[in-house]
């Protein structure tokens, strides 16, 4: 098997989910990843921990679908690539279905574990409440990976680094501004969350939400209803029409757990409710539960953690 | 303007999610099907009020068996002028892409939209492929659309924030929240909808390219653990040492 990953470094930066990327692609055989724009090449060298045999970077920071698209199938037709990897995020998102289009290759999205002894791929589907056993018809595949589906291995090795130049045609989007997420964690990557939901009672109540985030390294979400009355901005909304996530931790206060909701988080590794109400459905997809009120648990919470990070 | 909206039927938001046959079917036995909610909410209210803006015409297109004339019906309730209905049953994304697609490329539309995925697969590929397919600009998963003649402003969400883009007609987009507010239809509205155009073209032949062998339900979780709250020093030790993740 050849395998092509694209991952995308335009931030300057290798994300976990991209070297999470390469490693399932290493495991299902030999690994060139494809990547575009002004990364450091020592940087891209050091993928080699996580299997890549080779980096082949095309200079542009092209963000647009269509062009993407054309470098990846230029990179897999020249690699004879027959399993391309893309994360299945935004970008992946946008560029793994045009990719599949292109070649006519099979696209399996939101996979969560390495192809079975069949090459079926179990994937998330009905928004995580059950999965699909997804097979390529094709002789070529693209897969999706979901972001945090197998964690990272990180080994010895570096990879060869060379140029790549393919013909992006040109681009009919222009991009006018970029209005960044202003903040620490990322909530797509972040591996620990705290959210919060109406049960804190304002916004100005998110102070103890923070505070706990901050000792533990999290990042910050919350439910629907509080990113539509403006309590918070709508990039935190997790939930069946927000995003979706699945980090090691999510602790959710003041949350009852509609079944929308929990759509958007049921694939957290351990699931932590806090909330007055013992009847709260929430607590059926709780691995811990805390019946009492976020305003007297958050705080005792952080103060725990804070004396667990001194001490560890 | 001319704008096309793809819509699909999904199983409402609270149906119970089950599977027969060994596994390879989805149980539709008590399902209620409405129109895919990102399909509804976003991408055709959002077609319909630049309608009602600048004029023209939103033709709606589904990929399916008369089974789905009634979501059909429901989007023309809410404003579609007019539907389109390939008549075959949806296997996957790739089959519906290449039916709309070769339905779009002969009738001139200035926008295409999907929503940003179906709630049963979540796949968010069709937007993709039809654009590829059609060799257009795609605009992933957008929160926003404003059009000046033929020129498109957008707002796409990129990784950890939202980018303002521009394009020009024709296009693919995907919509996600914040395109629109959802649309009850009024009795007016339905009445109307019964007696609105709704064609049914025969598809092209063309093969799936990927197949669900079979499904499963995920592991039930184990029982939830109480701690007391006032007992937060053993959470944070549980969280340690037994689900090892901080």
């Amino acid at each position: 098997m050849s395998v092509l990953v694209y991952i995308d470094t335009t931030s300057g930066s290798i994300a976990k989910h991209a070297m999470e990327a390469v490693n399932y692609g290493s495991q299902i055989g030999e690994t060139t990843v494809l990547t575009n724009g002004s990364i450091d090449r020592n940087e891209l060298a050091s993928l080699g921990k996580y299997g890549a045999k080779k980096v082949l970077v095309q200079d542009t920071t092209s963000e647009d679908p269509a062009q993407l698209s054309k470098m990846i199938q230029a990179a897999a037709n020249a690699e004879n690539a027959d399993t391309i990897i893309v994360s299945y995020d935004l970008i992946g998102k946008a560029v793994g279905p045009r990719i599949s289009a292109g070649l006519k290759a099979g696209y399996i999205p939101g996979a969560v574990a390495l192809p079975d002894g069949d090459n079926r791929i179990k994937t998330n589907v009905f928004s995580g409440k059950a999965n699909g056993y997804c097979q390529a018809n094709t002789s070529k595949r693209i897969i999706g990976l979901t972001p945090n589906s197998i964690g990272v291995t990180e080994g010895d090795g570096n990879a060869e680094v060379t140029d790549f130049n393919s013909d992006l045609g040109p681009s009919g989007i222009t991009v006018k501004s970029v209005e960044k997420q202003e903040g620490d964690i990322l909530l797509t990557e972040a591996e620990l969350v705290v959210s919060a939901g109406r049960g804190l009672k304002g916004p100005e109540n998110w102070g103890m939400v923070e505070d706990l985030a901050k000792s533990l390294g999290a990042a910050t979400a919350c439910s629907r209803p509080v990113a539509d009355i403006g309590w918070r901005p709508h990039h935190e909304h997790v939930g069946q029409t927000g995003i979706a996530i699945r980090p090691n931790l999510y602790i959710a206060a003041g949350i009852s757990g509609a079944i929308q909701h929990l759509a958007g988080v049921n694939q957290s590794k351990t699931i932590v409710v806090i909330n007055t109400d013992p009847e709260a459905p929430f607590f059926k997809a709780a691995d811990y539960g805390i019946v009492g009120d976020a305003f007297e648990v958050l705080p005792r919470l952080n103060e725990a953690v804070k004396n667990f990070k001194a001490n560890n | 303007m001319k704008i096309l909206v793809c819509i699909s039927k999904s199983p409402d938001t609270t149906s119970k999610i089950a599977f027969t046959d060994n596994n390879t079917k989805f149980d539709e036995s008590g399902v209620q099907y409405i129109v895919n909610p990102y399909d509804e909410w976003y991408a055709l209210v959002r077609a319909i009020e630049l309608k009602e803006q600048h004029g023209g015409e939103v033709t709606t297109i589904t990929v399916g068996t008369p089974a789905d004339d009634s979501i059909i019906r429901k989007a023309l309730a809410i404003g579609a002028d007019n539907a389109v209905r390939v008549n075959m049953e949806a296997t996957d994304a790739y089959s519906v892409a290449f039916q709309i697609s070769e339905y779009a490329k002969n009738e001139n539309f200035d926008i295409v939209f999907t929503g940003k995925e179906t709630i049963n697969f979540n796949g968010a590929q069709l937007g993709g492929m039809i654009s590829e397919l059609m060799d257009v600009p795609y605009i992933s998963i957008a929160s926003k659309l404003e059009m000046n003649g033929n020129v498109a402003t957008a707002h796409r969400e990129i990784i950890g924030g939202v980018e303002v883009v521009e394009v020009n007609t024709p296009f693919v987009i995907s919509a996600a929240k914040g395109m629109a507010e959802q649309r009850i239809p009024n009795m007016r509205g339905i009445m109307a909808a019964r007696t609105k155009p709704l064609t049914v073209v025969e598809p092209v032949s063309c093969d799936p390219l990927v197949n669900y062998e079979s499904f499963s339900l995920p592991d039930s979780k184990q029982e939830c653990k109480y701690i007391e709250p006032g007992n937060m020093d053993e959470l944070v030790e549980l969280l340690h040492n037994e689900a090892k993740v901080i």
